[in-house]
């Protein structure tokens, strides 16, 4: 595989991992994901619904885990106990599967990780066995500790989940980017391609999204630009862009041979 | 008479029985769920021969859309 991203040993093509939340129906769910060409989804872990007709379609009929991977979630967890139980009830449930992604929330308004139950509840998971991708926030030290411990992949976030307001601090992001001996894929806040192709220009190894393709006007569209933004920004960051000069500009075209010289 | 919280919502059942059975009973036989007992995992491998108690809290739980 050519330059693949690699996450707890496994190699995979593509560098979006998107959710599978707040889209239309599994239909539309679907289609977007392909049209990303993501490989790894992530899931929620939710109490099932007793009495609704069990033989609804669900989500695993929509995408199979035998073509993705899995990645479960701890959304709406406030406290490092809810977030361990829900992963391991996670791992109970995918027959073993134990690449997760922990997130611990501080509060419901900002959704901001909450860092020192982040931490906790990453010792515990990673000791029990699991393959810890963590969403946190930009701060390098933090990050650090998180590799520290054991994580698979740091996700800190581009700005707060599910607000689309892109990458609002990118110098944090770089300084977590070149420290980092584990993949730095940003998770949440990006709104639209560029925003993609931002984050991967700075280096990211991927990038994490949901609501930016499942709540575009056209979602399965938005999805294709989303791959295409992802591979175009690991591109430029692999190319090496030209250094920028301010207050110098300098001519394309050459500045002899000029027509009445 | 047995009483179960299921998903935090309190259910009588009229007999004995095991996990296996309850599921039957709820339409889940053969879905992928995931089942804690008291706070305990109970592994798949193991619904058939858990005898559910008086008071039993379960929570059972599936994989659904999230980012």
């Amino acid at each position: 595989m050519n330059d693949p991203l690699v996450i707890a040993g496994r190699e995979y093509a593509s560098r979006l991992l998107v959710g599978t939340g707040k889209y239309k129906d599994f239909d539309e769910t679907r289609r977007a994901i392909d049209a990303s060409g993501a490989q790894i989804v992530t899931v929620a872990v939710r109490r099932v619904n007793i009495g609704q007709n069990a033989n609804e379609p669900s989500l695993l009929d929509a995408l199979p885990m035998k073509d993705f991977t899995y990645l479960p979630n701890t959304a709406g967890c406030f406290t490092a106990d809810d977030a361990v139980r829900t992963l391991r009830l996670a791992r109970e449930l995918l027959d073993g599967h134990d690449l997760v992604k922990l997130e611990v929330l501080g509060d419901a308004t900002t959704l901001f990780p909450n860092m020192p139950e982040t931490l906790k509840a990453a010792e515990v998971l990673v000791k029990d066995g699991f393959k810890v991708m963590v969403y946190c926030s930009d701060d390098p030290i933090q990050a650090k500790m998180l590799e520290e411990i054991g994580c698979a992949a740091v996700m800190p976030l581009a700005s707060l989940i599910g607000s689309g307001m892109g990458i609002l601090n990118p110098w944090n992001l770089k300084l977590i980017i070149d420290q980092a001996k584990v993949p730095v894929i940003v998770d949440a806040g990006v709104g639209t391609a560029s925003d993609a192709a931002i984050a991967m220009e700075l280096g990211c190894d991927g990038v994490l999204m949901n609501t930016a393709i499942a709540k575009a006007q056209d979602p399965v569209r938005m999805a294709g630009a989303m791959k295409k933004a992802v591979e175009a920004g690991r591109d430029a960051y692999l190319a090496g862009r030209m250094p920028r000069k301010y207050y110098e500009a300098a001519p394309s075209s050459p500045t002899t041979g000029l027509i009445g010289s | 008479m047995l009483h179960i919280s299921i998903n935090g919502e309190s259910r009588e059942f009229s007999a004995a029985m095991t996990l296996a059975a309850l599921l039957d009973e709820l339409g889940l036989t053969g879905k992928r769920v995931a089942i804690e007992r008291n706070g305990e995992i109970v592994p798949k491998g193991l619904h058939a021969s858990t005898q559910l108690a008086e008071g039993d809290a379960l929570e059972i739980v599936v994989a659904v859309g999230g980012g």
